[in-house]
C-alpha cells in the first residue's frame, strides 16, 4: 500500500509536476528543516492536526539548507527555515533572507536566545556539558570550569569533535569572552593533553561509554540519544559552573524566509513551536531532551533548570559572524586542516 | 574517411549539448570562486598544498589497491578453471552496492577502536587495542572496498569480450600461459583498465563519506567543512576548482596509459569456447585470495550491519523493512541509468567515429564533474534551476538530471569501452552494403557495444541507488529513498535503525549486480 502510494507519487512527479505549489492558498507550508526528521516530525504532525495546515518538509543539514535557500534566491519555495543552530540562522539573517518576526512572538523567549534584530527566535536550548564515564570518574573528580581541563592530569583522557558546529560555537564564545590569546593558550594546552578527535558529538559519547576516553566536550542531549542504542551506558553529564565559558547554552531555532508568500501561515507555525504545547514536546517526548526556552515550562526530569545554567555573555547570533576566525584558529592550533 | 566525416555534424550537436549541460557545475564554481577575493587567499595557503598532496596520495593509493585487487580477480573468474567462478564473480562485484559511508561505518564497527574484532580478541586474548584504523589506512581500505568492483567489472567484461584468437595464437606460438597474460592479455586490457582506474580515481576525489568518517584530510572534506561552516561559499568553490584541476591531470595520465594499439573484435559473439587456463597447484591459493577479498569487503560489512540490525531487534524494535522506499530508489535509479546511457552515446560515438583533438577533448571534459563532491553539483543545480529553469525546480526531472551529471562518466566509460571493442570495418562494410547509418547503428554498433553499454548503465544505476548529497537537496518535497532513510538515522548515530534500510539497499541492488555480471557472459556464449 505504502509502496503503491510512493510509486504513484513518484510517477506524478516524474511527469514534471512541480514538487510544491507556490500559490498563496494559506493551507500549506514548506519548511526547510535542519532539525532531524526523527526528532521533529511528531511536532509537525501535531501542528497539522491542530490547524489543518499541510506541511511539506525538506530535511537536510542545516548549513546546506541555508546555502540552498541562498542559492534559490527570489524563487525559494521555503517559507520557514528550522535550524539546528543559531549560526546558520545568523547567516541567512545577514544575507537579508529572514523577515522580522512579530514582537509578541519574540517575547516568548528570553533575550539571549533570540536574534537582537528579531529575525529568528530560539525554539529549544542545547547546553554544553562535560560528559564522563561513571565507572572511571565521579562527579567530584570533575572541575567546575572547562579551563581546568588544560591540567596535564587529563592527558589522554579527553574526547572532542573539532569539526562540529556546537564545539566551534563554544570556541568562538571563548574567543569573544577571554580573548584570542587565552583561547589559543587553552587550545594549545588541551592539544598537549593529546585529546582524541571525533567527527561528531555522538561518537564522543560512545567513546566515553566504551572507556576509550574518560571525558568529552559535548552538548547535553547526546546522552539521551546514546541510551536509545545502549540503555545501560556508563555515561553521565557534568554541568559546569554558572558563567563559565564552557557552560554555553546554544539554541535551535526558526525564522521566516523573506520570499514567502504565506507569511501569516508561517507565523502560525513559529507561534506553535513556541506555544506551551510545542515547548512541552522537548520535556515529554523528543528523543533529544533539549531545553524548552519559554518561561514556565520545565525541562526533562534530571536536568537542572534553564535558569540555573548561564553561559558566557555573548550574542548567539554573533557566533555565526565570528566563525571564520575560529576556524582559522582551530586550524592554526592543529585541530583541523 | 568520407562517410565518417559526413556523420560528424549530426552527432556533434547532441554531444556538445550533453557536455555543456554536464559542465554546469563547473560554470557555477567558477562563478562563485570569482565572486570573492578570498578564494585566492585560500588557494595560496600552505595548508592547501598539504590538502592537495594528501588527496593525491589517497587517489594514488586507492587506484593502485583497486587495480591490484580487481584485475587478478577478473582474470581468475574469466580465464581459469577456478571452482565456482560464477559465484565468485557475483560476490566480488557485490561491494558495489554498499555506499561508501555505510562501508566506512561498518569497517569502523568491525576494526575500529571498540569494534567487533577488538571485542572478540579482548574476550579471547585480552587484546586492549588494535592498530589505528583512522586516517590514511582506514580511508584507503573503505575506498578500495567501494571502488575495486569498477576495475573488476570492466576488466572482466573486457576479458570476456576480447577475441580469444589473440591469446590462442600467442600460446600456439609456444608462449607459456603467464607470459601470454602479461604480453597479450594485459595490453589488450589497457583501455578498460585505464577506464576502470579513471572511475576509481574520480570516485576517490569526490567521495566525502569515507574520508569524513575515517577523518582523513582530503579536499572534499575541507570543502564540506567550509559548506557546513557557511561563512562564505567562495573558498569552498575555489577548493572545488582545485579538484577539477586534479581531474584534468588524471585525465591526461589516463589518456597516456591507454596505449596506442587497437584490440578490436571482429565478430559479435565469441562463438568458440575458450580453453580455460588450468590453475593446477595454484587452485588453493587462488581460492584463498578470492575468499579473503570477499570476506574483507563484503562479509565483514554485512556482518556488522546484521549485528546492528539484531541489536535493534533485541532493543524491541519492530522488524519492518521500508519496502516503499526501495520502490522510490529503484524508480529514480533506473531512470538515471537510462538517461545517462542515452546521453553518453553521442559523446562516445563522436569521439570514436570522428577522431580529432576536439572530439577527444570533448569526451575527456565529460569526466570532470565526477570529481566534484555531490554538494557542489547539487548547489549548482539549485542555483541554475531555481533562477533560470523555475518550472523544473523541485521536480523529479531535475533530480534525475543531477544523477546524470554526477554519474555521466560511468555511462561514458561504459559506452567508450563498449565501442572500443567494435571493429569499425564491420560498420563500414554494412554501410558499403547500402545500409543507412541509423540501421548500421542499430543493427551493428549497438549489439556489438552492448556489454559495455549495459555495464555503464548498471554502474550508473548502482551509484544512484547509493547517492545521498544531491538527493537530499534536490529531491522533490516528501520524496524519500533508501539512502536518505539511512542518513536519517545514521546522522543521529542510531545505527540499529539505519541497518534495516542499509540491508534492504544491498538486497534490492544485488540482483542488478547479478544481471551485470551474468548476462553478458551467457550472451557471449562462452559459459563457465
Amino acid at each position: 500500500m505504502r509502496m503503491a502510494r510512493g510509486l504513484a507519487l513518484a510517477g506524478a512527479l516524474l511527469a514534471l509536476v512541480p514538487g510544491c505549489g507556490d500559490g498563496a492558498d494559506g493551507g500549506s507550508l514548506t519548511v526547510y528543516s535542519g532539525r532531524e526528521q526523527e526528532i521533529v516530525e511528531p511536532l509537525f504532525e501535531r501542528f497539522q492536526e491542530a490547524t489543518g495546515i499541510e506541511i511539506e518538509v525538506r530535511y537536510g543539514e542545516s548549513a546546506e539548507l541555508a546555502a540552498t535557500i541562498a542559492e534559490e534566491g527570489g524563487n525559494s519555495p521555503a517559507d520557514v527555515f528550522f535550524a539546528q543552530d543559531a549560526g546558520t540562522l545568523g547567516f541567512l539573517a545577514a544575507e537579508g533572507r529572514l523577515t522580522r518576526l512579530p514582537q509578541a512572538l519574540l517575547d516568548r523567549v528570553q533575550r539571549p536566545y533570540r536574534d537582537p534584530g528579531g529575525r529568528w527566535v530560539g525554539t529549544s536550548g542545547r547546553a554544553r556539558v562535560v560528559a564522563y564515564n561513571t565507572e572511571e570518574l565521579s562527579e567530584a573528580d570533575l572541575p567546575d570550569s572547562i579551563l581546568d581541563f588544560a591540567d596535564p592530569r587529563w592527558k589522554g583522557k579527553i574526547g572532542l569533535p573539532p569539526t562540529n558546529a556546537s564545539f566551534q560555537a563554544f570556541v568562538t564564545a571563548m574567543r569573544l569572552t577571554l580573548g584570542e590569546g587565552r583561547t589559543r593558550e587553552w587550545l594549545d594546552a588541551i592539544k598537549r593533553n593529546e585529546p582524541k578527535f571525533y567527527e561528531k558529538n555522538l561518537p564522543v559519547v560512545e567513546a566515553i561509554a566504551a572507556g576509550e576516553v574518560e571525558v568529552g566536550f559535548v552538548n547535553h542531549y547526546y546522552l539521551y540519544l546514546l541510551r536509545e542504542e545502549q540503555p545501560d551506558a556508563p555515561v553521565a553529564n557534568h554541568f559546569l559552573r554558572r558563567g563559565d565559558v564552557g557552560a554555553l547554552v546554544n539554541v535551535a531555532g526558526a525564522g521566516i524566509v523573506t520570499t514567502t508568500k504565506r507569511d501569516e501561515t508561517a507565523q502560525r507555525l513559529v507561534e506553535y513551536l513556541l506555544s506551551d504545547e510545542g515547548q512541552r514536546f522537548y520535556r515529554d517526548e523528543a528523543e533529544e531532551a533539549e531545553y524548552p526556552l519559554v518561561a514556565g515550562i520545565e525541562p526533562r526530569s534530571g536536568l537542572p533548570p534553564l535558569d540555573e545554567l548561564q553561559g558566557p555573555s555573548v550574542s548567539l547570533g554573533a557566533l555565526g559572524d565570528e566563525l571564520e576566525r575560529t576556524l582559522e584558529l582551530l586550524n592554526e592550533a592543529g585541530y583541523t586542516s | 574517411m568520407s562517410p565518417r566525416r559526413r556523420r560528424a555534424p549530426l552527432l556533434a550537436a547532441p554531444a556538445l549539448a550533453v557536455v555543456a549541460l554536464v559542465l554546469l557545475p563547473l560554470a557555477y564554481i567558477v562563478l562563485r570562486a570569482a565572486g570573492s577575493g578570498r578564494s585566492w587567499s585560500v588557494l595560496a595557503r600552505r595548508q592547501t598544498l598539504d590538502l592537495v598532496l594528501d588527496t593525491s596520495a589517497l587517489v594514488g593509493a586507492v587506484t593502485a589497491c583497486a587495480l591490484l585487487v580487481g584485475v587478478p580477480l577478473a582474470w581468475l573468474v574469466t580465464r581459469t578453471d577456478l571452482p565456482g567462478a560464477r559465484v565468485w564473480t557475483i560476490l566480488a562485484a557485490l561491494p558495489l552496492v554498499i555506499p561508501s559511508y555505510v562501508a566506512a561505518l561498518a569497517l569502523l564497527g568491525a576494526f575500529g577502536p571498540r569494534g567487533l574484532l577488538q571485542r572478540l580478541l579482548e574476550g579471547a586474548f585480552g587484546t586492549q587495542s588494535l592498530p589505528e584504523i583512522y586516517g590514511f589506512p582506514g580511508a584507503v581500505l573503505a575506498l578500495t572496498l567501494s571502488t575495486y568492483p569498477y576495475v573488476f567489472l570492466l576488466a572482466a567484461a573486457a576479458l570476456r569480450e576480447a577475441d580469444p584468437a589473440l591469446e590462442e595464437a600467442s600460446r600456439g606460438l609456444g608462449r607459456p600461459a603467464f607470459a601470454t597474460f602479461l604480453r597479450t592479455t594485459v595490453p589488450s586490457l589497457r583501455p578498460s583498465l585505464a577506464a576502470g582506474g579513471l572511475l576509481v580515481a574520480l570516485y576517490t576525489l569526490s567521495d566525502f563519506g569515507a574520508v569524513s568518517l575515517m577523518r582523513y584530510d582530503a579536499l572534499t572534506r575541507a570543502i564540506y567543512l567550509r559548506y557546513r561552516a557557511l561563512i562564505d561559499r567562495a573558498p569552498a568553490a575555489a577548493l572545488a576548482l582545485l579538484l577539477v584541476a586534479l581531474t584534468l591531470l588524471i585525465l591526461v595520465l589516463e589518456a597516456r596509459s591507454r596505449g596506442r594499439g587497437r584490440f578490436s573484435r571482429g565478430s559479435p559473439g565469441a562463438a568458440r569456447r575458450r580453453t580455460p587456463v588450468a590453475l593446477g597447484r595454484w587452485r588453493l591459493p587462488a581460492l584463498a585470495y578470492c575468499g579473503l577479498v570477499v570476506s574483507a569487503f563484503l562479509l565483514v560489512p554485512l556482518a556488522v550491519l546484521g549485528y546492528w540490525f539484531a541489536n535493534g531487534v533485541s532493543l524491541g524494535r519492530p522488524l519492518g523493512l521500508p519496502w516503499h522506499l526501495a520502490g522510490s530508489s529503484l524508480l529514480v535509479s533506473l531512470a538515471a541509468a537510462a538517461v545517462a546511457t542515452a546521453a553518453a552515446l553521442p559523446v562516445a560515438l563522436l569521439a570514436r567515429g570522428h577522431p580529432a583533438p576536439w572530439t577527444r577533448g570533448l569526451e575527456r571534459l565529460g569526466y570532470t564533474p565526477n570529481a566534484l563532491p555531490g554538494i557542489v553539483i547539487a548547489l549548482s543545480l539549485v542555483f541554475f534551476a531555481a533562477n533560470y529553469a523555475t518550472p523544473l525546480y523541485g521536480t523529479m526531472a531535475l533530480l534525475i538530471f543531477a544523477y546524470t551529471v554526477r554519474f555521466f562518466p560511468q555511462a561514458l566509460a561504459g559506452a567508450s569501452s563498449g565501442l572500443e571493442g567494435v571493429d569499425p570495418r564491420l560498420e563500414e562494410a554494412a554501410r558499403g552494403l547500402g545500409r543507412r547509418p541509423a540501421r548500421v547503428f542499430g543493427s551493428v554498433t549497438v549489439p556489438l557495444a552492448r556489454p559495455g553499454l549495459l555495464a555503464g548503465a548498471a554502474l550508473v544505476f548502482l551509484s544512484t541507488m547509493k547517492e545521498l548529497p544531491a538527493t537530499l537537496i534536490l529531491r522533490p518535497l516528501g520524496f524519500d529513498t533508501l539512502a536518505t532513510e539511512i542518513w536519517r538515522f545514521s546522522s543521529l548515530g542510531l545505527y540499529s535503525r539505519a541497518a534495516p534500510p542499509a540491508l534492504l539497499l544491498v538486497a534490492v541492488s544485488a540482483p542488478f549486480v547479478y544481471l551485470l555480471v551474468v548476462r553478458p557472459r551467457s550472451a557471449g556464449g562462452t559459459g563457465g
